[in-house]
């Protein structure tokens, strides 16, 4: 910290040259990345993983913390014809004290624009907008004696940063290693990210067991199966504490089926799209103060789509809670966030329009 | 003469009227349709050239200070140079980017960098205030007497219906004045004298408002008259001076093109009857007839903001202002259509127009006639009393129309404290 206080000094003094401007907002006419106004990282390599993933590899800009804990995402905006899009992605890599860059791995979406965009159309060079590491997807430490790693596709990303930090600390390793059952799903062998390194690392380590299942050809993991299912992959599932990462059916299952077991406490989930609608609102009228427009709406509505189909300029970006371009100021009525059930309705209180519902009538400023 | 009832002034059916409102509605659809990449390029490139033309201006006139001290011969032109590129940057900023980005002109890009909610502009002003005072005031009761305080700034008379004072007889000197230090005019705007001398202002509001000012005002003073000058060490008298004639010139610069936008002969007034269950479309007729145009080259757009183009700006506060001239033909070639007066002409002779009126309106109404084009005889717009130039408050005021477009409030506007 002792480093940092000057250096904050000479960019407050830097300040009364640029008011009302900050001096990053001239400095990153010299270099794109210094500045720390909005988070900027520049795509070092784009290294292809399967047909339809690659790695980014980003090196951050000022005001970038790079103690990310694994297993956390971080924020990626583009502009994509002129207007930026974000979107969350997890970290592959380890978090590293003396770091120079994150990478993040990506797999193109037939549908997602911007995934495509990042996997196909990403020069090495390009300036990209950051938002910091966030989640609770998350390996604690020291690491639980025994683990299960339950993942499909792309969603191998958060448990692979674990993975590497639990091989780089040397924690694999010796009497005290904990002992780790990762299965992964995947169409084929050729679409699975890090196949050749986790490969490696499973004949590396005693104690990390590699299961992987081809579902074009066996199908999907079946958990109730007496042979293919939990209790024939990993005999032991139900003492081990157990992070789950792929697409929202299979998390479903997972959750449904640790559910009936009693277990879900020892169940860690990452989704990689919002499951809404659980702690609805009650719905009413949703009026737009400035724009004048208004809508009537269900408790599933969010308030952001609400706007969107009054014909309100939303602002939005990650749709999911986490970047907060959203927020508008609330200036009557309550709305209650889909994800925790927390309302919101103190007069004029800031609120996440996309992860947002409303509960009776309430009127935004926009 | 002041307008009661746009409708009835332009000979318009209602259905014309709302007809006239549709097809600008399209316009505006189309312009958000194709708003896009080269939009962003156009910002960003103002942006860019704005920065660097202030930086150039800074570094010339600190290398010409030092450097003079060896070569003697160097030193004025670097100034003259240094205070033309500061002078240059300032109007850029103030005019084509300020502005625009706080109308949320480029809201749109969902880029926190250049929002209408954050954005501080190189001028006295808090952008706060300016987003109250003209964002929704003026914008929304353009030339409304009693409604639109720009209607000579609460200084000047610029309507016949303004009642006539002694004090208007210095209304030549008020106005150079204003002119000169129009960037403080412009600060103290929405602070609203008046008020504050009747005792009618919110005490609360009053001292945040004061608080803002004298921040935002500080902070320019130190930059531009304590802070360069010391760089310049012993020079720095002539530092000082140099920025002291950027200032001067942005504000003789914009005082110019702002009196260009609602003072020329051909800009209406309208009488607060007219706000009465103001339709849509009433209301863009209403910005159609109380704005003017003027004419000049892609450079001079620029530099003015693009508010050459008054009228589109005035329909259209928050479409991107690179799009205003292709917007424009449409505009008129509409009010061809529907035969509605489009105010236009040369800088100078706009600029003649508004100056020509502060001269004679500084007398009473009887010693000077109108220049306003084809007064009217009918009994809705002829004649009106003489109206008290008191300011309303905001209780006073229709709540802000959708028509203003996005607008986002500062997050120090949110926290009332």
């Amino acid at each position: 910290m002792a480093a940092t206080i000057p250096w904050e000094r000479v960019r407050k003094a830097g300040h009364t040259l640029t008011t009302p401007l900050d001096p990053d907002d001239y400095l990153r006419f010299l270099n794109p990345l210094w500045t720390s106004r909005e988070l900027r990282g520049r795509v070092e390599k784009v290294v292809p993983e399967t047909e339809d993933a690659a790695t980014l590899v980003i090196r951050p800009g000022w005001g970038w913390r790079y103690r990310h804990r694994p297993g956390q995402y971080v924020g990626i905006g583009i502009q994509v014809d002129g207007k930026f899009q974000w979107r969350s992605y997890s970290v592959s890599s380890e978090p590293q004290r003396k770091g120079r860059t994150i990478s993040i791995t990506v797999r193109a979406m037939p549908e997602g624009k911007l995934s495509s965009h990042l996997v196909n159309g990403l020069e090495p060079g390009t300036i990209l907008r950051l938002a910091l590491p966030e989640g609770d997807f998350t390996l604690p430490d020291p690491p639980p004696p025994r683990m299960l790693f339950l993942v499909a596709g792309s969603g191998v990303t958060p448990v692979m940063s674990m993975l590497r930090t639990l091989d780089r600390r040397g924690t694999l390793d010796g009497p005290e290693a904990p002992d780790v059952v990762m299965h992964y799903s995947s169409p084929t062998p050729d679409r699975m990210i890090f196949r050749e390194e986790l490969e490696a690392l499973a004949e590396k380590h005693d104690r990390l067991t590699l299961h992987q299942l081809h579902t074009d050809t066996d199908g999907m993991l079946e958990l109730e199966h007496p042979e293919k299912g939990l209790d024939g992959i990993c005999p032991d599932w139900r003492e081990r504490e157990t992070w789950a990462c792929g697409p929202g059916p299979m998390l479903d299952a997972i959750s449904e089926h640790f559910e009936k077991e009693g277990l879900e406490e020892q169940l860690h989930l990452e989704r990689f799209q919002l499951k809404l609608g659980d702690q609805g609102g009650e719905g009413g009228t949703i009026t737009f103060r400035n724009s004048g427009k208004s809508i009537e709406v269900d408790g599933a509505t969010t308030v952001l789509e609400a706007g969107e189909e009054a014909g309100v300029g939303m602002p939005y970006g990650c749709r999911m809670g986490i970047c907060h371009t959203c927020t508008l100021t609330l200036v009557e009525g309550t709305v209650r966030d889909l994800r925790s059930g927390d309302e919101f309705g103190q007069p004029n209180e800031p609120v996440q329009t996309c992860v947002t519902a409303a509960v009776g009538d309430c009127t935004l400023d926009i | 003469m002041a307008i009661a009832d746009v409708k009835e002034y332009t000979h318009l059916s209602e259905e014309e009227v709302e007809q006239i409102g549709r097809e600008l509605d399209a316009i505006r659809q189309e312009i958000e349709d194709s708003r896009g990449a080269a939009d962003v390029a156009y910002i960003n490139r103002m942006i860019k050239i704005q920065r660097g033309l202030a930086t150039a201006g800074r570094v010339t006139m600190l290398a010409g200070t030092w450097g003079g001290r060896f070569a003697p011969k160097v030193e004025k032109p670097a100034l003259v140079a240094g205070a033309t590129f500061l002078g240059l940057a300032k109007i850029l900023e103030n005019m084509e980017i300020g502005h625009n980005v706080m109308h949320g002109q480029w809201d749109w890009m969902n880029d926190p960098e250049i929002h209408s909610s954050n954005w501080e502009w190189d001028t006295a002003q808090p952008a706060e205030q300016w987003k109250h005072s003209h964002n929704y005031i003026h914008h929304q009761f353009t030339n409304v007497l009693g409604h639109d305080n720009d209607i000579g700034y609460g200084i000047l008379r610029m309507a016949r219906e303004q009642k006539w004072h002694p004090y208007y007889l210095g209304q030549p000197v008020y106005n150079a004045m204003l002119a000169t230090l129009f960037q403080w005019g412009v600060a103290l705007h929405d602070l609203d004298l008046e008020r504050i001398r009747k005792g009618e202002k919110d005490p609360k509001e009053m001292k945040r408002q004061l608080k803002q000012i004298f921040r935002k005002g500080r902070n320019q003073v130190l930059k531009d008259y304590v802070v360069y000058p010391a760089l310049s060490g012993p020079r720095w008298k002539q530092v000082a001076v140099a920025n002291a004639t950027a200032n001067l010139s942005r504000n003789l610069w914009s005082y110019v093109i702002i009196f260009c936008g609602h003072f020329p002969d051909g800009a209406m007034h309208f009488t607060e009857e007219e706000l009465e269950d103001e339709t849509r479309s009433e209301w863009y007729l209403r910005q159609i007839l109380g704005a003017a145009n003027f004419k000049g080259g892609p450079l001079l757009h620029i530099m003015s903001g693009n508010l050459g183009f008054q009228i589109e700006h005035h329909l259209f506060p928050d479409l991107p202002s690179n799009r205003y001239a292709e917007i424009s033909v449409k505009v008129r070639a509409l009010c061809e259509k529907y035969d509605i007066p489009y105010t236009t002409g040369p800088l100078h002779r706009q600029y003649g127009q508004a100056l020509r009126t502060i001269i004679k309106l500084s007398v009473p109404n009887s010693w000077t006639t109108s220049n306003d084009p084809a007064p009217p005889e009918r009994s809705d717009t002829a004649n009106e009393p003489s109206r008290d130039r008191r300011r309303k408050s905001d209780a006073e005021r229709q709540p802000r129309r959708a028509e203003l477009g996005a607008w986002t409030r500062s997050p120090r506007e949110r926290s009332h404290d």
